[in-house]
This record gives C-alpha cells, structure tokens and sequence, in this order.
C-alpha cells in the first residue's frame, strides 16, 4: 500500500438516494480507515444495500460524494477504475457457473498467447498464482457451479483482489454457512486483513462483529446514526442504535408454560426417513409445544421438514393428530392441517410479483368464495388482517411482495403458513435474513399461535430461535443425537451439532 | 429506473414502507397499465380517418373490414397469453390452426375411408376442438412428465404437425366448404344483432378469460406457477396440473381459432396459420404480457392484437405497395414494441 497510512480508504458523505417516492437512503456517511475490519449494521430496509451500491459505483447518489483514498471516485461508467478501488462479495453468486474458477477469475482480461489468442495454459498459470498467493485452496479447473459458498466467496474475494483493489465489501458473508465454516472464514479474513486489505463487514448476526471487527456503523431509517469502535458499544448499545426506541428486545419465549405429559400429539412422525437424507425418525410436537430440530447443514434436518410437508418422498408415516398423511404431496399436508414456512423465502416462500394478500392467501385461495372462485373482496379482507396480525409494514394488500424488505416479506410468508388455520406449524429457519426486531415479532408469532394450542416444528441454526423451543433435538448425518428441554447449555448444544460432543449429554 | 441497477446487483434496494393513501393509487395504475395502448389506437383511428373520411369510421369498415380478420388471431392470442403467464412457450399453436380443422373437415369431406369416414358434419367443430386439446396433452406430456423445453417441443411439434398438414391436404386446398358443412358456413357468416359470430366468440372468450384468471383458483394459480413455480407448489398448488391444462384449454382454443379461418375463407389451405407466431407473440407482448411468466393482462393482450390490425388495415389505405408492406409491418411492429416499452416503463423480458 502506497497510500498515506491515515487517510480513510473509502468515505461517503451525506449520501442521498430516492426511488421514486421512496427515500432508500437520506444520510448516507461512512468512513473505513485502512486494514481495519468495518461493520455495517442496521435492520432491513435501513439503507445498507443502497450505499453499497453507491460505494460500488452501480447507483448513482442523488446527493453526496464517495472518495477513495481522500480523491473523488472515478465516474459511474468507468468500471475497471471502480475495480481497482473496491470489490464486494454479494451473498448471490457472481461467478458463471460453467466456466471454471480460472476463467471466472479472469474474464474479459484473459491472458493471451501467441497470435493474439487465449492461452489456457498461462490462464491456469496466473489463476494458480492469484490463489496460492491470497492462499485459497482450490484448484483453478473447478467449475465455478462445483464451488461450496465458503470456496466461491474467497475465490471472488481473491477475483477482487487481483483488480487492485484493496478495500472489498462482504454482504452478509456468514448467512449460507456453517459454524466451523465461518470461523475458517473469519481465519482466512484475519490473515487478509494482516496482509493489509480492508474490509466493509455487513451482518444481522451481531456476535460476529464482536469476533472480527474493530469499528461499527450503523443505519438506521435510512441515515447514519453512529459510528464507534465495536469496544465501546455493547450489545444493548448496539441494538438500541439499530432499533431507535429504548424498549430493549423482549427474550420471547421466557415465559412459556411448560407443555404438560398428558398434551394431546398434533404431529407425529414415526420411523420418517427421507431417502439420501436422513435415516428413520421418530419425533413427536404435542399441542402448545415448540419442538426445535438443529444440526449442520449435511444434517438432513431442512429436508426431514421438507418431506413432512409434502415437498420430498419419504418413508415411514406422518399423524397430525390421529389422521395418517399422504405424503409426497402438499395438498394433502395442507389439508391435514400443515402450515409451512420455507427455508428460502426468495426460492419458494413468495411469489414476487403477486400482491401481499395474494401471497398471504394462496394456501386458503379455496376458502375465498364460492365453488373455484376467489373473490378479491374477500382476498383483501384476508390480507388486511393478516397485515395487521403480523405488523407488517406495507403501503397495503395490493403492494407486490417483491417490493417489501425481507423482514416484511417473512411475515408475509408466515402469513400464508397460518392462513389455514394449521394444527402444526413446520418452520425452516423462519429468521434467516431479517433484522432484530422482526426476528423478534416473528418469534413471537410462533410464541403465541402456539399458546393457542398449535404445535410447531422449528427447524434452524440460530440459537435464538432456538430459544424459544420447549425442546430442542440435535440431527447429525440423519439421525437424532441429542434432545434438550429448555435451558440448555449454549456450548454443549453447538459442540453436538458439530458433531463433537455427543458423550456427555 | 430504479429496475435498470446492473447485472450482479444487490438484492433489490430496500424501500422503506410508506403507509400513506398508495394502494387505491397502486391499483387504478395497474388498470391504466392495461390500457397503455388505447392512446396509440385511438392515433390511428385517428390518422385513418384522415385517409379515408368517407369510409375509415363507419361500423361497417370497423366491424367487417378491421375486427373480422383479427378474431382468428385474438383467440391464438388468448391462447398464447395464459400459457406465457404460466411461464411456458407453446409455438405449436400456429400449426393447430391449420391441422386441427384440417383433421376435422377430412374426417367429413375427404376423399377417405379411414375411420369410419365420411363422419357426419356436425362433428367438425368437437372434432377440431378435440384434436387442438389432444396435441395440448401431449406438448404438456413432454414438457410436464419428462420435463422438456417447451420452447423447442413446441417447435418440434409446430414442424411435425405443419408436415402432417401437408401430408392430409395434399398441397392442395380443400374448398368450397360453405355448402357442404353447416356448422362452417355459420361460423363464416351467421350473424348476431348485425355482428359477425366470430366476433361475439372472441368477446366471450375474452370475457370468460378475464373472469377465470382474475377471480377463480386456477386463474390466480397461472399468475402464481408462471411467478414462482417453487412457491407455488410449497403453497399447495398442483403447478404441473396447471400448467398441463393450460396446454390442453389453449390447443383447443387454437383449434377454434383455425376452424373460424377456415370459415371466414371458406377452404383449409395446406399452410393455414402459417407464419402467425410471429404475429402472435409481437400482439401479447406490446399487450404487455412477460415472455418470463407471471405477468400480463388479457384486456392488455386484446389490445395488442387490435393495434395490430388497425396498424395493417391502416398500411393498407396508406396504399403501400403490397410487395412492400411486410417489411413495413415488420418494422412498425418493432415500433411498437420499443413504444410499449416506453410507455410500460418495464424491461421486456
């Protein structure tokens, strides 16, 4: 590094950017200083993903100036200038995936040979280069589709790198990995950062910010609300910048009523197995209970939910209540009286382009109106309540669900798996992806649908989540290890869902 | 604007909610979008009537002139749109204006015995109906079970049908059809308080359409399938149903479309609804249908296809030259999609 040692890699100053009448960002200020690790927090919609496209030159700013290095930042069409100055990691992939890692390290810059033509063996030459020396381990014949998402990361990181630039954006790096994968990634980070690249850390989860970043910023309604070394904010600081209210988060679930022995069974699996994923299982949710199910993603515990909802073939057999489920088919999960909330909400929570009401009512369009018809009076009706149930904050039922932040479209898919009025919720890692205070309403949802004598199925990695349950089973390679009641201890949970502590339980 | 961030862009930019008085607005602007080309219509209208001011305006140039000629083409439009809503392709709708009646007529006036055959007359029109459904089965067997294409068994078919065409009539032109087959001559030439029938059906099948997509399950289950197949089916829709039945209701509407053609002309020629894809698809998508699924109006797709006709009739009193005004059209058309993309504001996909 050339540059003068105290001047801040990247500054943003009073950034402002509309989209149509929506203010997406107001006040937009950052500075990262060079070589530290820089959180970027803030809830959903609080203007993050704005100012990264602005910092990469992909949004033009209304208002405000980005400087690189104390110098204004190149013009919007330059993109190599961009690329020598800053890089960001999205949590998409922006990798082809049917070339190999050589050529998506180098495409449109391929090195040549002789005639002027590509050269495939000084591509794979410089390709190994690039990664032995930012030290990723992966051969650069790999087509880019065969990369894990811990792998695709650092080959884009080290894809960014060769650009010249030394300031890169990670976008939620942590949310597709696993426990012992992210703290192979925080390592590789930390040599990065010693080797003096900066970084622009953005995360919902809050310890990691603690674990690997020196300052934090946060957003809040669009503007900039605080920026501080992580040291002096504490927890409660830091949530209360984010949230703007005093009211502290509520721990949901502290005082829950324990599910009494005698609790009438709403679901049943006996000896499920999910072919290539899990072996026979035999579980139990009893009425007002909250049964979690954790475990490593190679667990099988996503597709153990996903067969007793009807989306997978499975073996063995699923009661809710006293009444045997057809399965392999959603319809008659669904009529069984399944709610279901998908892992993904992008892939098969919503459906984009379709209104809030249409979303929240699809699973009940047969109750909307006579014979095959849905009545959009009724449809609406339906929508505006479980708006106002689930506080969820949209211009109204008409308002395509594309439009809403993640938080909001969650709920809108929460929505949708109470709309029948289910006996048994089965939810996929129902926080993934949202801001604090909608984890909370949504954890709170379960909370009290379940007081009213539903049962749930939580299925998730978030140890908040988790909270929450009455009981919580540990799945490791498709089979169940572990059970705990409530109260459970955080580093014997996490050591057995690793696979590492299974003889002291 | 805010739609055009560039490719590996963030998640879509978060837009922070605006309680105010937005939906009743949101709503009359989604109407207005199915009304985007009521101004170029009306422009047209317009610029005819200057052409022609003894004639251009009168119902009977509008009935029998413009709107007779494009039934056949709004009901492939029909057809066309809910399976593009449901995120399919189907080509193959052109070549079932022609074999379907093709088929159905042999079957009654052909020089055969196959079959049984002569049938009697009366089943010309279930038989053709029959036959567009059949070959919707089967494109849906293909794209559905086995998980094909559509795009390309679609064309696949639109070529093996076309051939089989050829192969019933011959190279030749089965005509004369009026006097032989009653239910021809009064889909030719019936008419209803002084409207041609073939208008009135594509009125009531449009109608019909805008019911069943906009206020029944299986309507709002296109929407939904052709918007996120994956989402769909976690909310219990039946996805592969719908989309197979769309295949089946726009291979029979198909069917009718090429039995009013063969009507309207009195004769089935062996390259009947040849070339009328193209046509097609150019109506459905300045109608403001998404060639990516999930989106789209039939009230905007009959727009379309009426534009279109005005904009052939009105080359037509512009007295280009007929070697010329396929080029002509062909550039207008381009016109017009770059002008709906324009006014829509949406990229087309």
């Amino acid at each position: 590094m050339v540059d003068d040692e105290s001047r801040p890699v990247v500054e943003a100053i009073g950034i402002a950017k509309r989209f149509g009448p929506t203010v997406a960002l107001a006040e937009g200020n950052l500075t990262v200083l060079p070589g530290e690790t820089h959180a970027l927090v803030g809830r959903n919609g609080a203007g993050k993903s704005t100012l990264v496209g602005v910092l990469t030159g992909l949004l033009k700013p209304d208002a405000g100036e980005v400087r690189f290095a104390g110098r204004p930042a190149p013009p919007l069409g330059d993109r190599v200038a961009w690329r020598q100055h800053v890089a960001c990691v999205y949590q998409k992939p922006s990798v082809v995936g049917e070339l190999s890692v050589a050529e998506n390290l180098f495409l449109d810059r391929q090195p040549r040979g002789r005639f002027g033509l590509l050269s495939r063996s000084r591509l794979r030459r410089t390709a190994t280069d690039l990664l032995e020396s930012w030290a990723v381990p992966v051969d650069p014949d790999t087509p880019a589709r065969e990369l894990t998402v811990e792998q695709r990361q650092l080959v884009e990181i080290a894809g960014a790198l060769s650009h010249g630039a030394r300031f890169v954006i990670l976008d939620e790096p942590t949310a597709q990995l696993e426990a012992r994968a992210i703290a192979r990634l925080f390592d590789r980070l930390t040599d990065l950062q010693r080797q003096g690249v900066t970084f622009l850390f953005i995360s919902h989860h809050l310890p990691e910010i603690y674990e690997i970043c020196q300052r934090v910023t946060v957003f809040r309604d669009a503007r900039h609300i605080v920026t501080a070394p992580v040291a002096e904010m504490n927890h409660a600081k830091l949530v209360e910048a984010m949230i703007g209210d005093a009211r502290g988060l509520v721990q949901v679930g502290q005082d829950r009523p324990s599910v009494p022995a005698s609790a009438e069974p709403v679901l049943t699996l006996d000896a499920v197995g999910v072919p290539g994923f899990t072996g026979p299982i035999d579980l139990t949710v009893r009425q007002g209970e909250i049964v979690g199910v954790t475990g490593s993603a190679a667990s099988g515990k996503r597709q153990l939910a996903e067969a007793v909802v009807g989306l997978r073939p499975r073996t063995g057999r699923v009661r809710v209540a006293d009444a045997a489920v057809k399965p392999a088919s959603v319809p008659a999960a669904l009529r069984a009286g399944i709610g279901y909330l998908p892992a993904d909400r992008n892939a098969d929570g919503f459906v984009p382009g379709l209104s809030v009401a249409e979303n929240a009512t699809m699973t009940v369009a047969d109750r909307l109106g006579p014979a095959f018809m849905v009545l959009p009076r009724q449809r609406d009706a339906r929508g505006r309540k479980a708006i106002a149930d689930l506080e969820v904050h949209t211009a109204g039922p008409h308002q395509p669900v594309g439009e809403l932040s993640g938080g909001n479209a969650q709920k809108v898919v929460m929505a949708r798996a109470l709309a029948r009025d289910p006996r048994v919720l089965v939810l996929v890692h129902p926080t993934v992806g949202v801001d604090v205070r909608s984890k909370e309403s949504l954890l709170g949802v379960v909370d009290a649908e379940t007081r009213r004598g539903r049962g749930a199925l939580l299925v998730s990695d978030e140890l908040d989540d988790l909270r929450v349950c009455d009981r919580v089973v540990v799945m490791v390679a498709g089979r169940v290890v572990a059970e705990h009641p409530r109260g459970w201890d955080e580093a014997t949970l996490v050591a057995e869902i690793e696979g590492i502590g299974e003889k002291d339980v | 604007m805010s739609e055009t961030l560039a490719a590996g862009a963030p998640e879509a930019p978060p837009r922070p909610p605006k309680p105010t008085g937005r939906p009743f607005n949101r709503l009359r602007l989604a109407r207005l979008r199915d009304l985007a080309l009521v101004p170029p219509i009306i422009a047209l209208l317009i610029y005819g009537y200057t052409l022609r001011p003894d004639v251009f305006l009168t119902k009977s140039y509008l009935v029998d002139t413009v709107l007779k000629y494009q039934t056949e083409l709004a009901l492939v439009v029909l057809a066309e749109a809910l399976v593009l809503i449901v995120g399919k392709f189907d080509l193959s709708l052109e070549s079932i204006v022609g074999i379907a009646p093709a088929v159905a007529i042999f079957l009654v006036v052909g020089q055969t015995s196959m079959l049984g055959a002569p049938w009697p007359t009366w089943t010309v029109l279930p038989v053709a109906l029959m036959f567009g459904a059949l070959i919707g089965v089967f494109n849906g067997l293909l794209v559905v079970r086995f998980k094909l294409s559509a795009f390309i068994v679609t064309l696949a078919m639109l070529i093996a049908l076309r051939g089989l065409q050829l192969a019933i009539v011959g190279g030749a032109t089965i005509s004369n059809l009026a006097n032989r087959i009653p239910t021809i001559d009064n889909l030719g030439s019936l008419r209803i308080l002084t409207v041609p029938l073939s208008i009135w059906i594509v009125v009531l099948a449009f109608a019909v359409g805008v019911v069943v997509l906009g206020y029944t399950r299986f309507g709002r289950s296109i929407y939904a399938v052709g918007g996120n197949p994956d989402a769909a089916r976690a909310a219990g829709i039946r996805v592969e149903r719908v989309i197979w039945v769309t295949f089946i209701v726009a291979g029979a509407l198909a069917a009718l479309a090429g039995l009013m053609l063969s009507a309207r002309l009195g004769s089935v020629a062996a390259n009947q609804g040849s070339g009328m894809i193209f046509t097609v698809f150019a109506a459905a998508v300045i109608g403001g249908i998404s060639l990516d699924g999930g989106k789209g109006s039939l009230v905007g797709a009959l727009t379309g296809v009426v534009l279109l006709g005005l904009i052939q009739n009105v080359l037509t009193l512009a007295q280009v030259r007929p070697d010329q005004i396929q080029a002509v059209n062909g550039l207008v058309i381009l016109v017009a999609l770059v002008l709906a993309r324009l006014t829509s504001g949406k990229a087309q996909d």
